[in-house]
């Protein structure tokens, strides 16, 4: 125990500044493209899965085109409905929302929050985003590839996945997704590498891991349960490839293709589904815990209270982390397993709501008779709350076996996840762009353009789901081209697919705002100052906004504090930023 | 998947060990100014290199382990004839365990200032580096030969699978040991260099435990040891 509260000033003498082997960039192309500055890789990354991602929104569009007004498009044929399919989900979960929570933010916030220089690796981190970056290009070519890109569902289940009834299963499709995961694991794992050592060797002095913000703890622990469930993914691409290219019988059994044996035999398709869940499952927490992170940030800040419970929030996101990966075949229920294996991994589905329920209390609870200042980071955060919850509570009737698995393969599934794993982690995002924002270009983005935004995006997004819960209950499958003709579906489903659809066009649409705000207001928003929600952490008390390369200046930052010094009684602001020695014996112990 | 699951405990009590360092009970509310840092102090902390292999180590160990599940989950078909191994992957392995001998020793040369010792040591593994990846391929020649083609039975397409990404890590180890050999002709070897020599022992070793774990495995005995586990279990 070392109290570090020498010298006659009241304040520490600075820990003493190591000569840091910085990179130096030495020309434009160095400075802005081949950087190896983590805040410009972080601007790259985020622009990249920002691209990408808008992709995976117009390809969302053409299927809403195709559900809600069957047969009016004649370019959507079934094939290209399921080309669309793949790609959407496979963009949105892995290209959008793993690189921008971890590439982005990780490689943003965790140097900052920390009070460090940069990465403890800087090239390493460089060339994870080139890899990134072409990985997203080998996707992206699929389209022009002959045969298209594969539309094997975002799972890419053997064996239908490398047969020529799938689009692009006897073409490139299929070997350019493979080619863009392996790719995109390759550049995470050099990414992933730095964000941990950083966490654990790049902290400032005086930040042990339990004055972490949250949004580092978030990052941090999903950051290493993607170091060890990718692997899965890996692996399933390589077997999956062998048997593709070089005929193998990993995942492909015995089989007749088009009334001609195949030279494959004995391979296990379920090998595959336990390979992908394995991953798969942990992916949404992956997801999910730098979003709890950064909402528990934000929601502090702008409540201007300390967060509720902060231990438990640490345990909870420990917890869910481990128990993620213990939860992977409640994907697989309908694909048959012995009846314990289903009773096991149901029960430990439904543990995970557990810390997951009191993190939402906490928030809750951090809420309670705060100074709530409803500006658009605060107001993405509640509608973020208001989603998971309900997305939440979907996932408790999906847990269970008996109600999975006639609930399986409908619309259900769909709404279930949009809501949990698509709409609330979003919300965060957005959320996070509008907070951090400021610090990254120096200007606050545009109130009003957000306002509309925040609000056609919420209320849009309950508009296309909610219905989507109740198509499911009646009965609509999922991934079905066309429905067609049932004895028990209404006729007035098809009216709600049309309602949807309008919706669904309404809300993409509005994203451009928020496009055009991002780059407006580079040149155009009001001038932010260096920290204009009066933050405790570190990231808000740099010398120069938006942060130089080395972010400190001359001397690194000392921590005295937790992050959530907010609103202490008898200090003179309602912030104390974590760096700030004084006031002295002003401690919530005193104060309470 | 149970393979997995028990590296995955073992991960798990390793960071649960760590966490258990960390003050995770600790009230930070009420500890303003005072810092308890459990992390060393002063000039030379912990090489944050060290901790990064150590990492990445782990998830080459998943991945290895991750094939090493599926081999055992796609062994329960019936269409499964294991592999014979050819003769000449005992002699591999020796040249491995020789290679990671060498690297010890390099480090242990390089720690006393023994620098020509430690280059010499150096370019050895760099040699049985490469003749294990010359062995390698010549056991695969062998056992093509004598007709175990990689399609010819999931046993064999396994073995050839993860011979190869091992090898290919191989690869990787040895680019990372020439670097090395060139960091070293400076005189005398500095410190940077030491550190990256102890960095390539460290893979070295690492690699060559994976390497007996998938002999192990493609031989049969792991087989055999589980299925002795699963009696005593039951």
């Amino acid at each position: 125990m070392v109290d570090i509260r020498s010298g006659t000033d009241g304040a520490l003498g600075h820990a003493e500044v190591e000569d840091v082997e910085l990179y130096h960039p030495h020309s434009w192309w160095t400075r802005y493209v081949f950087s190896q500055d983590a805040k410009i890789i972080a601007v790259q990354y985020a622009s990249t899965a920002i691209a990408i991602g808008m992709v995976a929104l117009v390809l969302s569009w053409l299927m809403r085109l195709q559900l809600g007004f069957p047969g009016q498009f004649a370019f959507i044929d079934a094939e290209r409905y399921y080309q669309f399919i793949t790609m959407h989900g496979m963009i949105m979960v892995i290209y959008l929302l793993t690189a921008l929570f971890l590439g982005g933010f990780g490689n943003y916030l965790i140097p900052l929050m920390l009070g460090a220089r940069d990465m403890v690796f800087p090239y390493a981190n460089m060339l994870s985003y080139w890899l990134y970056l072409l990985a997203v290009l080998v996707l992206v070519s699929s389209f022009f590839a002959p045969g298209g890109p594969t539309g094997a569902g975002w799972t890419l289940y053997p064996p239908q996945a490398v047969l020529s009834g799938t689009p692009g299963g006897k073409d490139w499709g299929i070997l350019l997704m493979l080619s863009s995961l392996i790719l995109f694991i390759i550049g995470f794992t050099m990414g992933g590498l730095n964000y941990v050592v950083t966490v654990l060797q790049g902290r400032a002095r005086g930040m042990t891991l339990m004055r972490m913000p949250l949004t580092i703890w978030g990052i941090f622990t999903a950051t290493v349960m993607a170091l060890l469930a990718f692997p899965a993914l890996f692996v399933a691409c390589v077997m999956m490839m062998f048997d593709r290219v070089l005929g193998t019988s990993f995942f492909m059994p015995a089989i007749v293709e088009m009334g001609e044996q195949l030279q494959h035999g004995g391979g296990s398709p379920i090998l595959f589904q336990h390979l992908f869940w394995f991953f798969g499952h942990p992916e949404v927490y992956i997801v999910a815990l730098p979003a709890f992170g950064i909402v528990s940030d934000l929601i502090s800040t702008h409540a201007r209270k300390n967060i509720f419970g902060y231990r438990m929030m640490v345990w909870a996101i420990v917890v869910i982390g481990a128990l993620s990966f213990v939860v992977w075949a409640h994907h697989m229920y309908v694909s048959g397993m012995n009846p314990y294996f289903g009773f096991f991994f149901a029960t430990t589905t439904l543990i995970i709501a557990v810390p997951t329920a009191l993190k939402v209390y906490n928030w809750v609870l951090t809420l309670w008779r705060g100074d709530i200042h409803l500006n658009l980071p605060m107001l993405f955060a509640l509608g973020f709350i208001v989603t998971f919850v309900n997305g939440g509570l979907t996932g408790l009737f999906l847990g269970n076996v008996v109600v999975d698995v006639p609930l399986s393969d409908t619309m259900f599934v769909v709404a279930h996840f949009h809501m949990v794993m698509g709409v609330a982690p979003i919300l965060v995002i957005f959320g996070a762009i509008y907070h951090w924002y400021p610090k990254v270009t120096g200007r606050m983005l545009n109130e009003a353009m957000g306002q509309l935004h925040f609000w056609v995006t919420f209320v849009g997004a309950y508009l296309i789901f909610f219905p989507m819960h109740y198509l499911g209950l009646i009965g609509v499958p999922r991934r079905y081209y066309e429905m067609g003709e049932t004895a028990f579906v209404p006729a007035s489903a098809h009216t709600l697919n049309e309602f949807i659809t309008i919706v669904a066009l309404i809300v993409g649409a509005v994203q451009i705002v928020f496009l055009f705000n991002l780059v407006w207001s580079i040149r155009h928003g009001r001038d932010a100052g260096g920290n204009p929600w009066r933050a405790t952490t570190l990231e808000w008390q740099t010398p120069e906004t938006p942060p130089r390369h080395g972010n400190w200046g001359k001397e690194l930052p000392v921590v005295y504090r937790w992050a959530y010094d907010y609103s202490v009684p008898g200090a003179p602001e309602d912030f104390i930023p974590q760096n700030q020695p004084g006031p002295d014996n002003l401690t919530r112990e005193t104060a309470t | 998947m149970s393979v997995t699951l028990i590296f995955l405990a073992v991960i798990a009590a390793i960071a649960g060990w760590w966490l258990s360092q960390q003050r995770m009970l600790s009230k930070p509310w009420l500890e303003v100014g005072q810092h308890h840092d459990t992390r060393p102090q002063g000039p030379r902390p912990i090489e944050p290199a060290k901790i990064g292999l150590g990492v990445f180590l782990a998830v080459v160990g998943a991945l290895f382990t991750l094939f090493i599940s599926a081999y055992f989950m796609r062994m329960a078909s019936t269409d499964w004839w294991s592999t014979p191994m050819p003769k000449l992957l005992w002699l591999n392995t020796a040249v491995l365990a020789s290679g990671s001998l060498m690297l010890h020793a390099a480090k242990v040369s390089a720690e006393r200032h023994r620098d020509d010792a430690s280059r010499t040591a150096l370019i050895a593994a760099l040699a049985l580096g490469l003749a294990f990846l010359v062995g390698q391929v010549f056991a695969w020649r062998e056992l093509t030969d004598a007709g175990y083609l990689l399609t010819g039975n999931a046993a064999n397409s396994f073995f050839y699978m993860i011979t190869g990404m091992h090898g290919l890590h191989i690869i990787g180890g040895l680019i990372a040991l020439s670097r090395t050999i060139l960091a070293t002709r400076k005189d005398p070897i500095d410190a940077k260099a030491t550190l990256s020599i102890t960095l390539c022992a460290t893979y070295w070793h690492f690699m060559l435990a994976v390497w007996i774990v998938l002999f192990a495995l493609f031989s049969g005995w792991a087989n055999d040891f589980i299925d002795l586990c699963r009696q005593i279990l039951t």
